[in-house]
């Protein structure tokens, strides 16, 4: 039933409390929130929850330091889109390397999720991660083409200001379970959903790794500086922008079919005697 | 003739006697060797792929040492009860002549009829629906026949169906059997009992059977409507099942149109991975590929996104989809948008539909300019609507009458011609011509 009901919807009609809201979004959730009450009141299927993360690499040219074989020293990482801590959701990354890296397979097991190699050469990292199990019991892959040098081939390298290549994303867990939601009710790294009204979560229950020693935001990562910012709030302004003229464009042709469709009765009514 | 002047070809007034000369001594040419005219005629006047047998072959060699007479011998037949005699020519060998039944006897094969005896009838074979008399008649009928019901059928005394006869033929012999049987585990394989004969069953198929032969071809067409529709239907509702059973969905084609960031995890094939082929055969509907996305356990934004772009894609051509793109380029946005949130992502997904629905439109204002400069011209041919207006309401006028229809299609494509002569508008000379017909009548 659900889904007869869920395939009418458009995406956005699920509900959700993301971080950085703006005032088109808060209007726009209005919405979503009456479809919400109606259709998903009874089950708890409609509920997704999503986790926006950053993931990609930086690299410093060794300069002076830098031999043949050795010219950059780069990070390959996966952050939280607010430098949140990860180690909530997952579990631990790993980062599959070229093979002429020594044990190409890197694992990490704790947050910050960010694996630092030396090298010269660009190419495709494949970095899988891997949820908690009540979380998920899938991997999910994503793929970074490793970057080095920059992009504009006449700009001179520096040792102190690093190439950074950066991509947004949200990993989205379309049915998450109910202990999933419970363990990461108020955690800030996710994006928790609106769940329907007077539902009770049970209570939390805590995953292996409880006990890290170190934190895993990355907050006040040493590299945290060349971080790049993601604000929807620019695109969302920009598409907005888009969308307008567009439909201003729209009007103005039809209104230019409808002229041509009166012109053509008026010709029609006159031959017609 | 009209046909060939309209369709444009040109008048071969003599094509059949240039050939005719040619012909004959082209035939006569190519004589068949080794088979008769008539016969090389039939494969087509082709030889044949194969090497046929060489005939020399198929002539017997006679072994040399046999002596070989023909002789008129009496036989005689042990498929027959009676003892009759007859004569016919046998091949005789050096004098011996062949030995052994008459070569066709053993074609007489017949089938085992059950026979009961009375007392089993008494014991296991009484129904009300049928008496003894009609039970012996019909066993009897079987035997002569061989089980031939729609023989039997038609030479039983009183009008029984097929189908009740076989059922009282199939149940007695049944009956008996099991009666006779020391267990009910010997006979367990046999044929009779394994497959017990179903009357309903049968008479329904052969219900089902002549209504399917009975059809009409229009019936034909509406049913098999009606299947693909069922189908269609069936195949969305398969396409919207969710998580009752995650781990039988459709076969895992490795997902072929991968972004370049990311792609569902693959460790446990299955269900993670979408093939496109989901998407595009339940009708590029959106509502499927969100389905199809919910099945997943975990995905990216930005796999979600490039889903529903190709969804939505799917109904349009490859130019119209290179427009959207640069239009999405002239207003200045990312064709894949930088910082894709749920929030992003929808407005993406609404802009390109904004898009694609402007361009449908351009297309519409086109169309709608083209078929107006043709009310004004009106010139023949160049937009295939509205010329058709134009001739069809003379002829209706003389709808009933066939050669006057004819005058006057002819005479409405010179009215054209008088037209195009003019240019202008065509309320005056429209008239002339309506005049005329009208006298017509």
């Amino acid at each position: 039933m659900t889904n007869s009901s869920s395939s009418k919807k458009h995406g956005q009609d699920q509900s959700e409390l993301s971080g950085p809201t703006s005032k088109s979004q808060r209007t726009k959730m209005g919405k979503s929130e009456d479809n919400d009450k109606k259709n998903s009141g009874k089950k708890l299927k409609d509920v997704e929850i999503s986790v926006p993360i950053v993931y990609g690499n930086m690299a410093f040219w060794l300069g002076k330091k830098a031999s043949e074989y050795q010219s950059h020293k780069w990070t390959v990482y996966v952050r939280g889109a607010s430098n949140e801590d990860l180690g909530v959701i997952i579990k631990r990354v790993v980062f599959q390397l070229h093979s002429s890296f020594n044990n190409p397979t890197r694992v990490v097991d704790a947050p910050p999720f960010e694996l630092s190699e030396a090298g010269w050469g660009e190419f495709e990292i494949a970095i899988t991660l891997h949820f908690h199990s009540d979380v998920c019991d899938k991997p999910l892959n994503l793929y970074h083409h490793l970057k080095l040098y920059p992009e504009d081939e006449n700009s001179s390298m520096s040792t102190k200001k690093p190439v950074v290549v950066e991509f947004y994303d949200e990993v989205v867990f379309p049915d998450p379970s109910e202990a999933f939601l419970a363990r990461v009710q108020n955690h800030p790294a996710v994006n928790f959903p609106r769940l329907p009204a007077g539902h009770t979560l049970p209570p939390p229950i805590p995953v292996e790794d409880a006990n890290r020693r170190r934190k895993g935001d990355t907050k006040d990562n040493p590299l945290s500086q060349w971080f790049l910012s993601f604000s929807e709030a620019d695109e969302l302004l920009q598409l907005a922008a888009a969308r307008q003229q567009v439909q201003a464009h729209i009007a103005k042709v039809k209104r230019q079919i409808s002229l041509i469709e009166g012109q053509h009765k008026q010709l029609k009514s006159s031959s017609d005697q | 003739m009209d046909a060939k002047d309209i369709l444009g070809l040109p008048k071969n007034s003599f094509p059949s006697s240039a050939d005719k000369k040619p012909r004959p001594p082209k035939e006569s040419q190519r004589k068949p060797d080794g088979i008769s005219r008539e016969v090389y005629a039939l494969t087509g006047r082709m030889p044949p792929l194969m090497p046929s047998i060489d005939a020399s072959q198929l002539k017997k060699k006679h072994p040399p040492h046999e002596k070989i007479t023909w002789q008129w011998l009496p036989f005689t037949n042990s498929a027959r009860k009676d003892d009759l005699h007859l004569y016919h020519w046998v091949r005789v060998v050096n004098g011996v002549p062949p030995t052994g039944d008459y070569s066709f006897a053993k074609y007489n094969k017949s089938v085992d009829i059950i026979k009961y005896t009375d007392e089993e009838y008494e014991k296991h074979l009484t129904d009300p629906m049928w008496t003894k008399e009609e039970t012996n008649e019909l066993f009897d009928l079987c035997g002569r026949f061989d089980l031939r019901f729609v023989v039997i059928a038609d030479r039983f005394p009183s009008s029984r169906t097929v189908e009740e006869l076989k059922d009282r033929y199939y149940s007695v012999s049944q009956a008996i059997l099991i009666a006779r049987a020391a267990s009910s585990g010997d006979v367990a394989t046999h044929p009779l009992i394994k497959e017990p004969y179903n009357v309903s069953q049968e008479m329904e198929r052969k219900r089902a059977l002549s209504m399917v032969l009975s059809q009409t071809r229009q019936q034909e067409r509406k049913d098999e409507e009606v299947l693909v529709e069922a189908k269609r239907i069936a195949e969305l509702r398969m396409a919207s099942k969710v998580t009752e059973q995650p781990q039988l969905v459709v076969a895992s084609n490795a997902d072929a149109e991968v972004t370049e960031r990311a792609v569902p995890g693959e460790t446990i094939s299955p269900s993670n991975v979408q093939p496109p082929s989901m998407v595009v055969p339940s009708a590029t509907d959106n509502a499927s590929t969100l389905a199809s996305l919910r099945m997943l356990r975990v995905y990216l934004r930005t796999y979600a996104l490039d889903q529903m772009v190709q969804a939505s894609n799917s109904s349009a051509g490859l130019r119209t989809i290179k427009r959207v793109e640069q239009t999405l380029q002239d207003l200045g946005v990312n064709l894949k948008p930088r910082v894709p949130t749920k929030a992003v992502c929808a407005e993406h997904l609404e802009l390109r539909r904004e898009i694609l629905t402007w361009l449908n439109l351009q297309k519409q204002v086109q169309y709608k300019e083209a078929e107006g400069s043709s009310f004004r011209d009106g010139s023949y041919g160049e937009t295939p609507g509205t010329p058709k207006d134009r001739t069809f309401i003379p002829d209706s006028m003389n709808f009933g009458d066939i050669h006057k229809t004819v005058v006057s299609s002819e005479r409405v494509g010179k009215k054209d011609q008088k037209r195009k002569a003019h240019g202008g508008p065509p309320t005056s000379a429209h008239k002339r011509p309506r005049k005329q017909k009208a006298s017509d009548l």
